[in-house]
């Protein structure tokens, strides 16, 4: 099952992984993304996928575990 | 005529930046086994670009933008055939063939992706210390001017010129913005958000002059006998003494090699007419990002609404949306897109969700520093623009994907706390 890592060094808060896939991803008001489930459902797994790309500073990734 | 190939081999991705990139990389995540090419003029690797005027300028930044992936990592990892250092320069669209000059490059599925290129000043062509901002080059050299100390003007208070203006307070160096309109960015962000914009320049001691125009540059010889400029003359006739002129006054699609190719090219811009599937008219070809003109279903009021983007966000999702329909991967979509793109302003981060163009825009923020505007069209929210709240904007954006009634934006904002947005100021 894939897990979602987030490099918080480089997370700029934009967005667009909230925007993409709601339930994994928001937004702080302090500009950094909280992850609210690290595993996606495997129905979710392409979404995510999806989200962790659209990343315009690269700092999500999709880990196989 | 049908719009992709029955069975192609050849891909064929003209422009290696982020929309080329990301349409070899779904071609391939989609498994497509045949042949790509990637043709870049840039003799080097795919970069990102938000951060030439963002953190390359910035004191502690790094000096180069980052690698969207390497030159290794594309030939062995994509089997991709990297054609960098060459100008497309022609493309027949009848022998589907891509001109590198003499050689030809034949493919089955074309995406067009080669941007667009800074708009200039005219006269300033030679002059040294003038400088757009569109490649790595370009902002390592403004940056090196900005490290020197350089008294800095800006021609266009748009958001390249703006994020270098940044760059340059925060240095503690004089800057002067010079705008021709009476309002910045009217078309992007509207009257009501452009007179917040001109609050933020004022509030940091930026010298932004509106309503005014270049008359002309100054210049001296530089120590190695070259013309450098000294100054810039504005239409008032005023001159104001600068090492280093940044010239942000927009940019144009790099459509010249596309000029005999028989594609519809937009008389506005020279960007390429899309259909809602990115679809450019001739078989197997697409196109992605600055270049693209599409009906965005979103917002288009009719077929010749056509919406052209230049935000990283566009780029991205139109390379991957070319690529899959160019090599029939996929059903061809619409693409319905919510356009939104950010922007860094002394320190601030503004944020941006859907379209401007309004029938209503409202302040939604009254009494804090962290201004929130609402844009309405009909009965729809259509747009949201945001400083510093980076937690409330994608909820915005949300809303203007799923065509929600205004009314859920009101709410979301938290209602009757709202009144209409100041009235931009007339003149400067």
């Amino acid at each position: 099952m894939p897990r979602i890592v987030v490099d918080e060094h480089t997370c700029e808060g934009l967005g667009m992984c909230e925007a993409m896939a709601v339930d994994y991803f928001e937004v702080q008001p302090e500009g950094l993304v909280r992850v609210l489930d690290e595993q996606p459902e495997p129905d979710d797994v392409e979404e995510v996928r999806a989200a962790v790309e659209s990343c315009p500073v690269m700092a999500l990734k999709l880990v196989e575990a | 005529m049908s719009a992709s190939h029955p069975d192609p081999r050849r891909l064929v991705v003209v422009g290696a930046s982020l929309a080329g990139l990301r349409a070899v990389e779904a071609a391939r995540r989609r498994g497509f086994t045949g042949e790509v090419v990637l043709v870049g003029a840039e003799d080097r690797a795919p970069y990102d670009r938000p951060p030439l005027s963002k953190a390359v300028l910035a004191t502690d930044g790094p000096r180069e933008p980052p690698t969207l992936r390497t030159v290794l990592s594309l030939r062995a990892e994509l089997g991709v055939d990297l054609r960098l250092g060459a100008a497309a320069t022609g493309l027949d669209t009848e022998a589907r063939v891509v001109l590198l000059g003499e050689e030809e490059v034949r493919y089955d599925a074309l995406v067009i992706a080669t941007g667009a290129v800074a708009r200039t000043l005219p006269g300033s062509e030679g002059i040294a210390g003038v400088h757009t901002v569109r490649t790595a080059a370009d902002a390592a050299a403004v940056r090196s001017a900005l490290d020197a100390g350089a008294r800095t003007v800006v021609v266009g208070a748009g958001f390249i010129g703006s994020e270098v203006a940044s760059a340059a307070r925060a240095r503690g160096l004089p800057v002067t913005v010079v705008e021709a309109a009476d309002v910045p960015l009217i078309r992007a962000v509207g009257a009501e958000a452009g007179a917040v914009l001109v609050d933020l320049h004022r509030a940091v001691g930026t010298d932004l002059r509106l309503g005014a125009g270049v008359a002309g540059l100054e210049t001296v010889r530089g120590a190695g006998g070259e013309d450098r400029v000294a100054g810039v003359r504005l239409t008032d006739g005023t001159t104001v003494p600068a090492d280093l002129v940044v010239v942000g006054i927009g940019a144009a699609p790099a459509t010249g090699w596309l000029r005999d190719s028989g594609l519809a090219l937009h008389p506005r811009d020279g960007g390429v007419v899309c259909d809602a599937t990115l679809w450019a008219g001739a078989p197997g070809v697409y196109a992605a990002g600055d270049l693209a003109c599409w009906p965005n279903p979103l917002f288009a009021r009719h077929d010749e609404d056509l919406m052209r983007l230049e935000h990283w966000t566009s780029a991205a999702e139109q390379g991957a949306l070319a690529a899959v329909h160019a090599l029939g991967l996929a059903e061809p979509q619409p693409l319905a897109s919510v356009p939104y793109f950010w922007s860094d302003w002394y320190g601030h981060r503004l944020q941006l969700v859907g379209v401007a163009a309004a029938d209503e825009v409202l302040r939604a923020d009254p009494g804090t520093e962290r201004p929130l505007l609402l844009y309405r069209r009909d009965d729809r929210v259509i747009g949201a623009l945001s400083i510093d709240r980076p937690a409330e904007i994608m909820k915005y954006r949300r809303l203007v994907a799923a065509r929600a009634p205004w009314e859920d934006a009101l709410d979301l904002a938290g209602a009757g706390a709202l009144q209409p947005a100041a009235a931009p100021p007339s003149g400067s």
